[in-house]
């Protein structure tokens, strides 16, 4: 028996939790925090043993990474918390094929600081550079490259999980592949990532050819995406959401391809970690304390003037300004700034992203800003991505569009917002739309069962397959599913 | 906003100045979890709240048994539907005769006056962090302040639970948490009845209304009670250990 659990007998629920430490834990936005009974496995066979342990008790479980999911993904108020922290060795890295095996809790920092070096770059990142491999297959993010490259898990080449009973399972594209398509984006509820198996992509350069190109309304945003969507690699546009009128979405959209290595003299050294950090300084100041400078500018009027400021320094760079920019730089924005989520102050931030199917998006957007807007709720940053269909069952994407929205939670603590993004909500499912489980904290039971439908049927037979107990659980999963969780606990 | 809770754990509830506490907040429109070890105590306590209106659980355990304090608290919480004031008032202190030496007595009062308190405001503190509100109360004593010839065992567990409330205001403090730290002077209560050089005593309900207004201050204070023991406290404190080891007091 391993030292971080108790000698209690099975069953023994009351004991197993208490005997865990009680951490504060928050999604990445900060807005919903949980005091969490938090177990850290150390091993594999000991994640087991938790789980079963658990399992046997009748105590729930959820599993977490880096926490990197915004909302409530990776919490559990009842239950415990088992951390995969201490799970994070690669196992192994092989240049000649491009396959890592690591464990879940492998930080995507971990491995595409080994891999690149080696001429490889994961096919999918988010970003930032700190979820865990785990985190990225329970929500089966996507990147900038989500209309070209898929989901994390199309690069998944197969997976260990620990079931609730404590056996581990081997799932592929051949092997157990109900369960493959299920558990990636699954959201941690049908057991715990052990080992994955992953599809590096080869690159001949560290940096990537990067193009910015104005764009002064929603009709130009997807235009450029049109035209440009065949030849790119990367496609991702801000959008300055306090526009408003004819320039409602305007934005800057950026257009990144890598580069071959007869395109950069630089190739070879270009790999190397040290030409892939990201700045330490930022207009002087050192990036850790930079988060401070943006606090008193995270407001509506200082907003409003940033989003105005970084248009018109787009306009001025002008159509078509190009540059070089490493790997690291453009795929991991969002680590510019580190603690930049602090800016927002105690009550953080709220992220939405709406997913809405292509053409309807053309609209929908337009309408969802200038609602927001009216609602005096206005986004502080607007991610817009195309995206592609992909065969997970719980899969977000689709041939469509995503738009995703960052939001303080204002003086009221988010009263006035949530009614907006509400109304926001039922235009995205009026017009066939989806959520991301990874940014949702909002979404009520009957919204999330009308955008998944009867695939929610589908993963929830499987649940009571591999977890009849409804063991897997977590805040978001109780907040979305209370009525098929009781359902499963129940046996019905 | 006035300071108000709705959802209160009083642990230590069925006498002294935790039934008191109990009480006040009740008739303040609390839901209060009255948890101590004598049973029929508890149920003369949740009575008499009830009879007057108010709403009241009772809940059996001994503070001694840290190690059911944790699921005892989940358990709780989970039945008020949420939480946003504890109060720990359980405290013991056995008579000790002049230069005795009790292991068993001292370590009574460590397992209730410190390690009972740590298991019940620990898990507290932290929802109440994870929230963003609420008022942890630990009722310490102006007996911590120094290490006095009496009774080494209480002197310690008091001066232990007062940093340790301390260092949870340090912690709580920037989520909003209230962690008010209350050092009672001389209260008429079980523990001191029949002991002789008591002087200043309060009754135990003044104790409480004393307490509760420090805690409704909401700026996680460190209060004495009465406010005239704070005089006491300070010239305890600075006087010199030389002075201090030839006293009685």
């Amino acid at each position: 028996m391993d030292a971080n659990l108790p000698s209690a007998p099975p069953g023994s629920s009351r004991q197993l939790r208490s005997a865990a430490s009680l951490r504060v834990l928050d999604g990445f936005g900060g807005s919903v925090r949980a005091a969490c009974r938090t177990l850290v496995p150390s091993s594999t066979d000991e994640l087991a043993a938790m789980l079963a342990r658990a399992n046997d008790a009748g105590v729930a479980v959820a599993m977490r990474g880096a926490g990197r999911s915004y909302g409530d993904a990776a919490l559990s108020r009842d239950g415990l918390v088992l951390d995969a922290c201490a799970l994070n060795r690669i196992l192994s890295w092989d240049p000649s094929t491009g396959i890592a095996v690591a464990e879940a809790g492998v930080p995507l920092a971990d491995l595409w600081r080994r891999a690149l070096p080696d001429g490889h770059w994961p096919a999918v990142v988010p970003g930032t550079m700190f979820p865990t491999l785990g985190g990225m297959a329970s929500m089966n993010v996507h990147g900038k490259n989500q209309f070209k490259a898929g989901v994390f898990g199309e690069h998944v080449q197969w997976f260990d999980l620990v079931t609730p009973s404590g056996a581990l399972v081997r799932a592929s594209r051949s092997e157990n592949a109900e369960l493959f398509h299920a558990a990636l984006g699954g959201a941690g509820l049908l057991g715990a990532f052990a080992r994955i198996a992953l599809q590096l992509k080869p690159v001949e350069s560290g940096r990537m050819k990067v193009e910015s190109i104005p764009v002064g309304s929603f009709a130009e945003q997807f235009e450029v995406f049109d035209a440009r969507r065949a030849g790119a690699d990367y496609l991702v546009s801000w959008i300055d959401c306090f526009a408003s009128g004819s320039a409602v979405g305007r934005g800057q959209i950026h257009v990144a391809n890598h580069l071959h290595g007869s395109e950069d003299p630089r190739a070879k050294e270009s790999l190397r970690l040290e030409e892939q950090e990201l700045p330490s300084r930022i207009f002087g100041f050192p990036k850790s304390q930079l988060w401070r400078l943006m606090k008193p500018v995270l407001n509506d009027p200082g907003m409003r003037f940033t989003n105005l400021a970084k248009y018109l320094s787009a306009k001025l760079a002008g159509r078509g300004h190009t540059y070089l920019q490493s790997h690291a730089a453009f795929a991991f924005l969002l680590d510019y700034v580190p603690g930049w989520r602090l800016a927002y102050g105690a009550r953080g931030l709220l992220q939405h992203q709406l997913f809405v199917p292509e053409p309807a998006a053309r609209t929908v957007f337009p309408a969802a800003l200038r609602l927001l807007q009216e609602r005096g709720t206005p986004s502080y940053l607007g991610v817009l991505k195309r995206h592609k269909p992909d065969p997970f069952l719980l899969s977000h994407a689709f041939d469509g569009w995503s738009l995703a929205l960052d939001f303080p939670l204002g003086r009221d603590g988010g009263t006035r917002l949530r009614a907006a993004l509400r109304e926001v909500t039922e235009m995205v499912l009026g017009a066939g739309g989806k959520f991301y489980l990874a940014k949702d904290q909002l979404l009520e039971p009957g919204q999330i069962e009308r955008a998944y439908g009867e695939r929610l049927d589908r993963f929830f037979a499987l649940k009571a397959k591999i977890d009849p107990r409804a063991t897997m659980q977590t805040d978001q999963a109780r907040r979305l599913f209370p009525e098929r969780l009781r359902a499963l606990r129940e046996g019905r | 906003m006035a300071w108000s809770v709705k959802k209160a754990i009083v642990v230590g509830a069925s006498s002294g100045i935790g039934e008191a506490m109990a009480r006040r907040l009740a008739a303040q429109g609390a839901e209060v979890a009255l948890v101590a070890r004598r049973h029929d105590e508890l149920e003369r306590v949740a009575a008499a709240i009830r009879s007057t209106g108010g709403k009241a659980h009772v809940h059996v355990h001994d503070a001694a048994q840290s190690g059911e304090a944790a699921p005892l608290f989940d358990e709780i919480v989970a039945r008020l539907g949420g939480l946003d004031c504890l109060v720990y008032a359980a405290g013991t202190m056995p008579e000790l005769a002049e230069g005795e030496f009790d292991f068993a007595k001292d370590r009574a009062m460590i397992e209730v006056n410190l390690l009972g308190a740590i298991a019940w405001c620990g898990p507290a503190a932290q929802l109440f962090s994870a929230q963003r509100g609420g008022t942890l109360i630990g009722i310490s004593s102006i007996a911590g302040e120094r290490g006095r010839r009496g009774n080494p065992g209480y002197c310690t567990s008091k001066a232990a639970f007062t940093t340790w409330l301390e260092s949870a205001r340090n912690r709580a403090a920037r989520d909003g948490v209230n962690v008010v730290t209350i050092k009672p002077g001389f209260v008429d209560t079980a523990m001191t009845r029949g002991k002789a050089g008591l002087f200043w005593l309060i009754s135990a309900d003044e104790a409480a209304r004393l307490s509760l207004q420090i805690a409704a201050k909401g700026n996680s204070a460190s209060g004495f009670v009465p406010a005239r023991w704070a005089l006491v406290g300070f010239v305890v404190r600075w006087i010199p250990s030389f002075l201090f080891r030839r006293m009685n007091f």
